[in-house]
């Protein structure tokens, strides 16, 4: 099974969660740290990183001497990543989708494709949870390549966690896609409900059985419970505020071994999420109300 | 007129930016406001805008196949890079009417890049614009705010983070405002990107953990690529106050200027229900917050 622990708004404790999450399981798991702008959960799992690759795409070459400047490419971009002038056109890499349009379009076969790095993959392991996460490199704008290579490590291991990134666009839905549950961590407050609605949108539109965490759960207001209620979105779990947590987070010590009580509730919620990412489960519409 | 931009990042999510820009707003009364973070605009909840204006944000486009013309040749699942193809096999055939495999396009998927529209040899595929959002202009009591909302799972967060930006900078031109103030999305990607391109000076706002300090250095590192002025301030400095001090001289390092630290307070929530900034309401974070607007306005220039 494959879970996604997802959010909308930042900092609602995905990371805290997704951790404390593979830390209380003793089936073999393999842990997917998909936020690869500001990956954090090694901070928490402190693996021994085993290997690494550079996350390439393919970016297009112009041959001069073969180019006859038609124009053809600069057409057929939808990017403005290559712009035919008088003489050889100029390549913007960073705009560049890598759709390979270019070079289809090409009638004197003068453009080829070299490989450019935007990131890297890292795999390792942490006691005995296989982890990899993805990092971009900073200046590069685009997440979803590298989210796209790390999700490539997603070999079917009893268990496959994957934090994902905060938002609700491309790199959330690349996180998320072909899991078989979401887990939306929120607060109970007007920001984190109004993101929760949105990123109930982003999973319901995958058609993507989900289930809620609300954590500070006695911090705000009612609001949250009452939407999720409404909505017929079950919630799996709710972690009151607590100084303990935040400050062994503050040191990278995961919630589960600053408050060790908090174990036996994760072992619950994974229990949970197996039912509702269950066929018969989807069938019947459970945590996934339209 | 000479329009100063300054916009508040994070790179973590969470730190508290949108809840400084609100305070900010109110402080100052003489900004035109802008909320960047398209993905999950929430600076809307403090401000209680009055829509004046709603624009369609279309961008890109998506392909769709239309199963009358399509041939059935496969040409475009071939071809595509992203996965956005399905095959769908016939459900029925009969000795009559044998069914040939139909094509269907994953509009979620699609990239929008147009290479099976354009190698579709039946040409079966159309290529309509894609609605990807739409953005506002309110009236606040704070000034106008220019704020958007993405279409669910939309691509381009960039390119209306952009849109919303250049609005923004129309609103100063045309109503001589002077100031633009501007609530940043969390991360280093393209939301960011198009955030602070250009910006007098960014704020950074960080909390005293080990998550946060790694991500303030590369949102850090972000400006620095792109030759920006960093302002840095800690939040909730109060709840590990050796880590504040470590972020600080991290980011001093790092060529940052420090503009002041933010105690924790549940002031911060019991404002944002109430949809006020925490200056409105008055407490502990409320004096500091007053102290970093200042600060940070001294040194953005």
């Amino acid at each position: 099974m494959t879970v996604a622990i997802a959010s909308g708004k930042g900092g609602t404790g995905k990371t805290t969660v997704a951790v404390s999450l593979a830390l209380s399981q003793t089936v073999p798991l393999l842990f997917l740290d998909g936020d690869v702008e500001e990956p954090n959960a090694a901070l928490f799992l402190r693996p021994r990183i085993l290997g690494s690759r550079p996350v390439e795409v393919r970016v297009p070459e112009v041959d001069a001497a073969r180019c006859t400047a038609c124009g053809a490419c600069s057409r057929a971009c939808r990017f403005h990543a290559i712009v035919s002038l008088k003489s050889k056109p100029l390549v913007f890499p960073e705009l560049c989708h890598s759709c390979g349009g270019c070079v289809l379009a090409c009638p004197s076969a003068a453009i080829r494709e070299s490989l450019r790095a935007i990131g890297i993959i890292e795999r390792g392991v942490s006691g005995s949870i296989r982890f990899a996460h993805g990092r971009l490199n900073v200046g590069e704008a685009m997440a979803v390549p590298v989210i796209h290579a790390l999700r490539e490590d997603d070999t079917q291991v009893g268990l496959t966690i994957v934090d994902a990134p905060p938002g609700t666009s491309c790199p959330v839905v690349a996180a998320i896609r072909g899991s078989d549950m979401v887990l939306l961590v929120t607060e109970p407050t007007p920001f984190g409900l109004n993101d929760l609605m949105i990123a109930v949108g982003t999973v319901r539109k995958l058609g993507l059985p989900l289930g809620v965490v609300i954590n500070r759960s006695d911090s705000g207001n009612d609001s949250v419970r009452a939407y999720c209620g409404r909505e017929g979105i079950p919630v799996l779990l709710e972690i009151p505020e607590d100084r303990r947590i935040a400050e062994a987070y503050s040191r990278g010590i995961p919630a589960i071994e600053a408050r060790p009580e908090l174990r036996t509730r994760f072992g619950l919620l994974h229990r949970r999420l197996t039912e509702l990412a269950a066929p018969e489960a989807r069938e019947l519409g459970v945590g996934a109300a339209s | 007129m000479n329009v100063r931009e300054m916009v508040v990042v994070s790179g973590k999510g969470g730190t508290g930016k949108t809840s400084l820009v609100g305070s900010f707003a109110v402080l100052t009364q003489s900004a035109v406001l802008a909320d960047c973070d398209v993905d999950a605009a929430d600076l809307h909840l403090l401000l209680s805008p009055a829509v004046q204006r709603r624009v369609e944000f279309r961008s890109g486009h998506t392909a769709a196949i239309a199963t009358g013309r399509c041939t059935g040749c496969g040409r475009c699942l071939e071809l595509c890079r992203f996965g956005a193809i399905r095959a769908s096999v016939p459900s029925r055939e009969t000795a009559s009417a044998p069914q040939k495999p139909g094509f269907s396009v994953d509009p979620v998927a699609c990239e929008g890049c147009g290479v099976c529209v354009d190698h579709c040899a039946a040409g079966a595929i159309d290529f309509p614009e894609r609605l990807s959002g739409e953005w506002f202009v309110s009236e606040t009591r704070c000034g106008p705010l220019v704020h958007a909302r993405l279409g669910i799972a939309a691509e381009n967060s960039g390119k209306l983070v952009s849109t919303v930006r250049r609005q923004a900078r129309d609103l100063a031109q045309a109503g001589h405002r002077a100031l633009i103030l501007v609530d940043g999305p969390p991360g280093i990607g393209c939301p960011v990107i198009a955030s602070i391109t250009g910006a007098t000076s960014v704020l950074a706002v960080t909390e005293p953990t080990i998550s946060g300090e790694h991500d303030l250095l590369r949102v850090l590192e972000l400006c620095r690529h792109f030759d920006i002025e960093a302002a840095v301030c800690v939040n909730k400095w109060d709840l590990n106050p050796e880590a504040s001090a470590r972020i600080e001289e991290a980011a001093r390092v790092a060529g940052a200027l420090l503009v002041g630290r933010i105690p924790y307070d549940p002031t911060v929530t019991r404002a944002q229900i109430q949809a006020r900034a925490v200056v409105e309401i008055g407490g502990p974070a409320a004096a500091a917050t007053r102290k970093v607007w200042d600060a940070w306005l001294a040194v953005a220039s």
